[in-house]
């Protein structure tokens, strides 16, 4: 058990800067996901803690404890690989048991440990197998019991359902969870998919370009995004963004887009922190517009022209790709609102739900303030 | 399906099964057969031609090599006129075939005529003295026998292929982590390019021996007297024998560990970092690491060098005779077999040292074969 805290780390490669002053603490046990596109740094981030990698300033913490100069043995982690990195030559008790038999644990503890740790994963009868002759998601469980069995302060995982088909990931990402609750240990999770962050995390750290850009509850992430970046990359279909300017009077403020207006609403009057004549991103997400036949009771309705481009049934609800103005953007609308390509159409957007980005400051922040 | 129709079938199978064997025969004797004619054909005709010398070069290559692909294409091409069933059958000992054929007649032939030549003393069976396996109990009662026994068994099997083994891996996993790889591989994968018996020259040079008193060319010698020792002819120091083997074996490790670490490299590089990663985080240190991770991965590698440089010092001639002739008590098999057959004349001894020699490697290569297959290389 135990708290991590990177303070001011930064890992650079030559002349990269594959993590930049990164400061984030994690409570004792916490399930953290690290989140971010591909070479954001978040996969370095957690080598570093495992000590795989030397940092190149800073410091990072395990309890209270500096480890930038403990070697990975001696940090009390453990860690779960994309590729599962089984030892090809062990079987799979050998493999989980191999930590603690490097430990001198007795024998009979790591019999009991091992098969404790086979029990909950439901991989009793693999025990006397070799990794070869497990599929891909037996593979990813021997990985997990590994991980387990050493019972670490910590546990690091990169990127551990990559590898697994669709179906099995779901299920996996569940058992994940499940296993977190169970064991009460921290948990550090870097991963690319926002899914699996929103589903797993506790709190989620959001990172672009080595730079931390957000960490919150996955709620608060998703309804309070701290800059375009974020507000993009969590929620899919992603939230749409349109250029716009803030016009009208103090007491009636619209977002002008060049092609339809939108009224600013009380409640967002009330968090905007700046006003009248600056250049915004306005955004809004697919599901806060609707259907004209199909909208939901008590919202703030604004109506925009649009016309349909391309429409994607999903079954339970239709993408559908419009146009206003030379504006692009997805709505995500019920069934049954049917809509072909080429119809015109007046969408309606809730104008409670949106955002507001600043245009012209670095890194296009929030101008709201939180709700 | 009535039961005469059946034996019918049967019957019929059993022709096709027979007549298909003599086919496949005969492909395999015939190719090779008119190749050698048609290469003959050529050599008469440029032999007897007056052309100048580069032509006749480059009208003899492409006589050989064409020649003998023409020869492949026009049997496939008979071959695949024949119904599909037929072409199946035959098609691959168009190709197979002929060097099953050759391979027969230059090697498993002369092997067999070798035992036969064993069981007769000196002059052989044109003398007609057999004299059963009698030589087979010279050979293991010999003195000179057994001591080259015991150099091929104990200094040679023994000594040389495990530090050969060992020197090869300890290098491939240095260069590994070395600023300077690509050099130091270089200069250790150099001497392969050297031959056993140059390699045995330089050697020469390095063990040269002056009367006390004078300069010492020799590298060695000239460390030794610098040091305050005494010159020795090192390989022909018969006061620490048997231990001058010692002395050979260097030069075999010096030639052969270059050979070792090549192959041992590509296997260590081959090893996935995640692997190794997870060993760390696992609590392993290098060391462990090295030995519960990388050598069992490499395991397979591992087996078919050792097994590979045991077949080589089995057979270990060259560097032996170029050093001392197999003297001062470092006689190896190969070279009492040569001095018996070539030197001494004894056809029936020499046969029977051959025979000893080849059946001793045997039971390495199929156990090198078989790692092989595991590893799916054939």
């Amino acid at each position: 058990m135990a708290s991590v805290t990177y303070d001011q780390v930064t890992k650079r490669f030559g002349d990269v800067v594959a993590v930049n002053n990164l400061n984030l603490g994690i409570q004792d046990k916490e399930f953290l996901v690290l989140v971010g596109p591909s070479g954001c740094g978040k996969s370095t981030a957690l080598r570093c803690l495992a000590g795989l990698e030397e940092i190149s300033e800073g410091q990072i913490l395990i309890g209270d404890r500096v480890v930038n100069d403990v070697p990975p043995k001696d940090r009390d982690i453990a860690m779960v690989f994309q590729s599962y990195a089984l030892y090809p030559h062990m079987s799979v008790y050998d493999n989980m048991a191999f930590g603690l038999k490097l430990r001198r644990t007795p024998k009979a503890e790591i019999n009991q440990r091992v098969q404790e740790a086979a029990k909950i994963l439901g991989i009793e009868m693999l025990l006397d197998r070799k990794p070869k002759q497990l599929s891909g998601g037996q593979r990813q469980r021997v990985a997990l019991g590994r991980a387990i069995v050493r019972e670490p302060a910590v546990f690091l995982f990169d990127e551990p359902l990559s590898n697994l088909d669709a179906k099995l990931r779901v299920q996996t990402r569940a058992e994940i969870t499940k296993l977190h609750q169970r064991l009460g240990t921290t948990f550090i999770y870097v991963t690319h998919d926002q899914v699996e962050a929103m589903t797993m995390a506790d709190r989620i750290a959001v990172i672009r370009d080595g730079i931390l850009q957000q960490s919150d509850t996955p709620q608060n992430l998703y309804d309070y995004p701290a800059n375009v970046f974020v507000a993009g990359f969590i929620g899919s279909p992603s939230m749409n963004f349109f250029d716009a300017t803030i016009t009208g009077t103090a007491d009636e403020m619209y977002i002008d887009t060049g092609t339809f207006r939108i009224k600013v609403s009380d409640s967002i009057k009330a968090r905007l922190t700046d006003g009248l004549g600056r250049r915004v991103i306005f955004g809004i997400r697919p599901e806060d517009i609707f259907h004209p036949g199909y909208v939901s009771a008590g919202i703030n309705a604004v109506k925009v022209e649009s016309t349909v481009d391309v429409t994607e049934l999903m079954g339970n609800e239709i993408f559908l790709y419009l146009m206003a103005g030379d504006h692009s953007y997805i709505a995500r609308v019920d069934p049954r609102g049917h809509a072909h390509t080429g119809d015109k159409i007046e969408m309606v957007f809730n104008a409670d739900n949106i955002q507001l980005f600043d245009a012209d400051a670095e890194n296009q922040p929030s101008m709201l303030k939180l709700g | 399906m009535s039961y005469f129709d059946r034996t019918k079938e049967q019957r019929s199978s059993a022709v096709i099964s027979i007549l298909a064997t003599i086919l496949r025969v005969a492909l395999a004797i015939l190719i090779p057969l008119i190749a050698f004619l048609v290469l003959y054909a050529g050599f008469l005709f440029l032999r007897a031609g007056n052309a100048p010398k580069w032509l006749i070069t480059i009208v003899a290559i492409l006589w050989g090599v064409g020649g003998v692909a023409v020869l492949y294409w026009i049997f496939n091409w008979i071959v695949e006129m024949f119904p599909e069933q037929w072409t199946i059958r035959l098609q691959p000992f168009v190709f197979v075939g002929p060097a099953m054929a050759i391979l027969i007649w230059y090697l498993a032939w002369p092997a067999a005529r070798t035992f036969y030549i064993s069981l007769f003393d000196r002059d052989g069976p044109a003398a007609g003295n057999f004299v059963g396996l009698g030589n087979y109990v010279a050979v293991f009662t010999d003195r000179l026998m057994r001591q080259a026994f015991r150099n091929n068994i104990f200094f040679w099997i023994l000594v040389a292929t495990p530090l050969t083994v060992a020197l090869g891996l300890l290098v491939a996993v240095l260069a590994d982590r070395s600023r300077f790889e690509r050099v130091s591989k270089s200069m250790i994968f150099m001497p392969m390019a050297i031959s056993f018996v140059g390699a045995s020259v330089i050697w020469n040079f390095i063990y040269e021996v002056k009367p006390v008193g004078a300069s010492q060319i020799g590298l060695l010698n000239a460390l030794v007297v610098g040091l305050g020792g005494q010159p020795q002819a090192w390989p022909a120091y018969t006061a620490i024998a048997p231990f001058n083997n010692l002395f050979l074996v260097i030069i075999v490790l010096w030639l052969q560990t270059g050979f070792a670490m090549v192959l041992f490299s590509a296997a260590l590089k081959g090893i996935p970092e995640e692997i190794i990663e997870a060993a760390r985080v696992d609590g392993a240190t290098e060391v462990q690491v090295f030995f519960r991770i990388m050598i069992p991965y490499i395991m397979g590698t591992i087996i078919t060098v050792t097994t590979t440089i045991v077949i080589f010092t089995l057979k270990i001639f060259d560097v032996v005779w170029v050093m001392t002739g197999g003297q001062f008590g470092s006689d190896v098999i190969a070279t009492q077999f040569y001095r018996q057959s070539f030197i001494a004349r004894n056809a029936g001894y020499g046969s029977a040292i051959a025979i000893v020699l080849l059946i001793a490697v045997i039971p390495v290569m199929v156990y090198n074969l078989r790692q092989f297959r595991e590893q799916e290389a054939f």
